[in-house]
């Protein structure tokens, strides 16, 4: 790895005396001011900054959404419309709220194809890569619980079909399920120890996203060229190159959120769940929050419950093998001719196994959804490791800064 | 000093290993009430009853009630709806055991197994699906039954799973006349 061009000197008496006793801002300004990124990366490497910014804006706008709302299956509805009429402000902030979760996917959906494409998750980053997913997986579950607190009709049946999910276990699902619910049917003990939990987990995954940044930082930041960099001259230091292309990235970001909050708040949700949740009465039509479509399309397309809920499983699962499963020593998918257009029709088959979760369970949409389903576990388990094998990639350019600079130029620099 | 350690290893190894052991058994120990406190308290357990008058049920039409925070179906079949039930041949179901609480575990799915003992027409059954828990339609699917509009299970009209992802037919819950007019549930 490139050393950072100087060390930190504290300046003053007090940032002496603190460094000398707890080097924390010897830390910070290894990883975030001197630290030697690599200066060719794209805006697809901003997404991990915007997902720092949008886990802290969840946790801001729900501590606060926290003072208002009340956890019990009487007065969860009515609270939440209280935040929207009565609280100062609080339609904006349950709003942030709401749609900084899908715009928090959004971002993530984004990170994990960059990923995917630049071979981001190659040796030496496998451990980076499972702590990404871990993260996923962790966001999941508290979009979940937080989408059971407003107790609407969705709330309800989401939370219903979800808990019913692990039923399908042999033998212990049964009591799984009364263990996770609190009962034989979600009601407010669900409702509380959901709340509990969508509290709770945020601040796990901040503790993971440290570790991800640690895993991140060992070996340095990977590139869309997907060459280690070799010389300190591919390196820029991340401040104030990254701050300010992160930070441009951030606020085009937050701009499109805004749009959204104030122009379309209710746009990615179900008008279903400003109904109040009814234990007798399901929907016609459910289905889960736009960013879980996918999975839900997997779950129907297989005609047995345990087969479900076995195929849901494994689609995430999956993700963790990643790294073992793509054979292809080259990272990036700009020199893998047929790696690349095998990405496009992954993309284009998520696309549409989200477009088929929202749809009935009938006829035509559940045959597509078998094929799709086929195709999706096809890409990992078949597509990732032969590809590698049989594929002749482009030839690498000998430093990540040929694609970019005159030719001749990244030589005459190294020489420097 | 080096000697000793080598000379007499015991004590150390003894008291490491049982420390060990303390610990393990303590931490499981302590696990225990952190894990239970999730399961149903009493008042949830509490065994509610519910009691129904189903006297004013006509032929044909049904009434949903609340039993354990479940609902419960109380239908009344036509004639025609028990025939069609009955004419089914067990080999044709997919789920076979009758899922009775008023009956052993092994009883088959015939539809005299179905009803409610000693009235052929009624039926009563816990109105969730046995797939993942949706709340099935009335009078409605394939099977003129019922059907769950989640992820598409059609019931025959003696509430058994005849078509889509629900792997069993809906349970019966515990039911018995306490007047020739009143059913109790629980
Ligand atoms: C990873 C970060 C988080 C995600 C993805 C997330 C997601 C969600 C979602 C999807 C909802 C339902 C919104 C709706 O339809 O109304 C919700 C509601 C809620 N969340 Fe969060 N949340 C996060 C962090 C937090 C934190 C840290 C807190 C509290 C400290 C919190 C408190 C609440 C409260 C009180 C509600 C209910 C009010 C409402 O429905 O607007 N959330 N959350
Ligand atoms: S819950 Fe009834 S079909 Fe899935």
């Amino acid at each position: 790895m490139i050393k950072p061009l100087y060390k930190y000197e504290p300046k003053n008496g007090f940032t002496r005396w603190l460094d000398a006793r707890l080097p924390v801002l010897t830390l910070i300004h290894g990883s975030f001011v001197v630290f030697p990124t690599p200066r060719n990366l794209n805006y697809w490497y901003s997404f991990g900054a915007i997902l720092t910014v949008m886990l802290a804006s969840q946790i801001v706008t729900g501590i606060v959404l926290a003072m208002h709302y009340i956890p019990h299956t009487s007065l969860a509805f009515a609270s939440v419309e209280d935040i929207m009429r009565n609280v100062n402000f609080g339609w904006l902030l349950r709003y942030l709220h709401a749609n900084g979760a899908s715009f928090f996917f959004i971002a993530v959906y984004i990170h994990m194809f960059r990923g995917l494409y630049y071979g981001s998750y190659k040796e030496p980053r496998e451990v980076l890569w499972i702590l990404g997913v871990l993260l996923y997986v962790l966001m999941v579950a508290t979009a979940f619980f937080g989408y059971v607190l407003p107790w609407g009709q969705m709330s309800f049946w989401a939370a219903t079909v979800i808990t019913n999910l692990f039923g399908a276990i042999p033998l212990i699902g049964e009591s799984i399920t009364t263990w996770l619910l609190g009962g034989f049917s979600v009601d407010s003990p669900t409702l509380n120890r959901f709340y509990s939990l969508h509290y709770l987990l945020p601040f796990m995954i901040a503790g993971v996203v440290v570790l991800h940044i640690w895993a991140l930082h060992v070996p340095g930041n990977g590139n869309p060229v997907g060459i280690q960099v070799r010389v300190p001259q591919d390196t820029v230091p991340f401040h104030p190159y990254y701050t300010v292309k992160d930070g441009l990235a951030i606020v085009v970001f937050l701009f499109v959120l805004a749009v959204v909050v104030f122009y379309q708040p209710n746009a990615l949700s179900h008008p279903d769940n400003y109904i109040p949740a009814d234990p007798l009465k399901t929907p016609a039509h459910i289905v889960p929050e736009w960013y879980l479509l996918p999975f839900y399309a997997i779950l129907r397309a297989v005609p047995s419950k345990l087969g479900g809920v076995l195929a849901l499983g494994a689609a995430i699962f999956v993700l963790f093998l990643v790294p073992w499963l793509d054979t292809s020593r080259v990272r990036s998918a700009t020199y893998r001719p047929i790696y690349r257009q095998f990405f496009w029709i992954f993309v284009i088959t998520c696309v549409g196994l989200t477009w088929l979760g929202s749809q009935p369970p009938e006829g035509g949409y559940v045959i597509a959804g078998r094929i799709l389903t086929i195709y999706y576990f096809l890409h990992f388990l078949v597509v990732l490791p032969v590809v590698g094998l049989v594929e002749k990639p482009k030839p690498l350019p000998a430093s990540i800064n040929d694609p970019v600079l005159p030719p001749g130029e990244s030589v005459r620099q190294a020489a420097e | 000093m080096a000697e000793s350690d080598t000379a007499d290893p015991s004590r150390r190894d003894f008291l490491y290993i049982a420390t060990g052991a303390v610990g393990a058994v303590g931490v499981t120990a302590v696990a225990w009430p952190f894990i239970a406190q999730m399961n149903p308290d009493a008042a949830a357990l509490a065994l509610a009853t519910t009691e129904v008058d189903v006297s004013s049920i006509a032929p044909g039409m049904s009434i949903t009630v609340k039993w354990r925070g479940k609902p419960v179906f109380i239908r009344n079949r036509t004639p025609a709806e028990i025939e069609a039930a009955k004419a089914v041949p067990l080999s044709d179901l997919r789920d076979r055991t009758a899922r009775n609480a008023n009956l052993p575990d092994d009883a088959t799915a015939d539809d005299a197994n179905r009803g409610v003992a000693g009235n052929e027409a009624l039926i009563i059954m816990i109105g969730v699906c046995t797939h993942l828990g949706c709340v099935p339609l009335g009078q409605q699917g394939d099977y003129g039954g019922w059907f769950c509009p989640c992820h598409g299970s059609h019931y025959d009209t003696a509430g058994r799973i005849r078509q889509g992802p629900a792997p069993e037919n809906l349970q019966i819950p515990p039911v018995a006349f306490v007047s020739d007019s009143v059913v109790r549930i629980g």
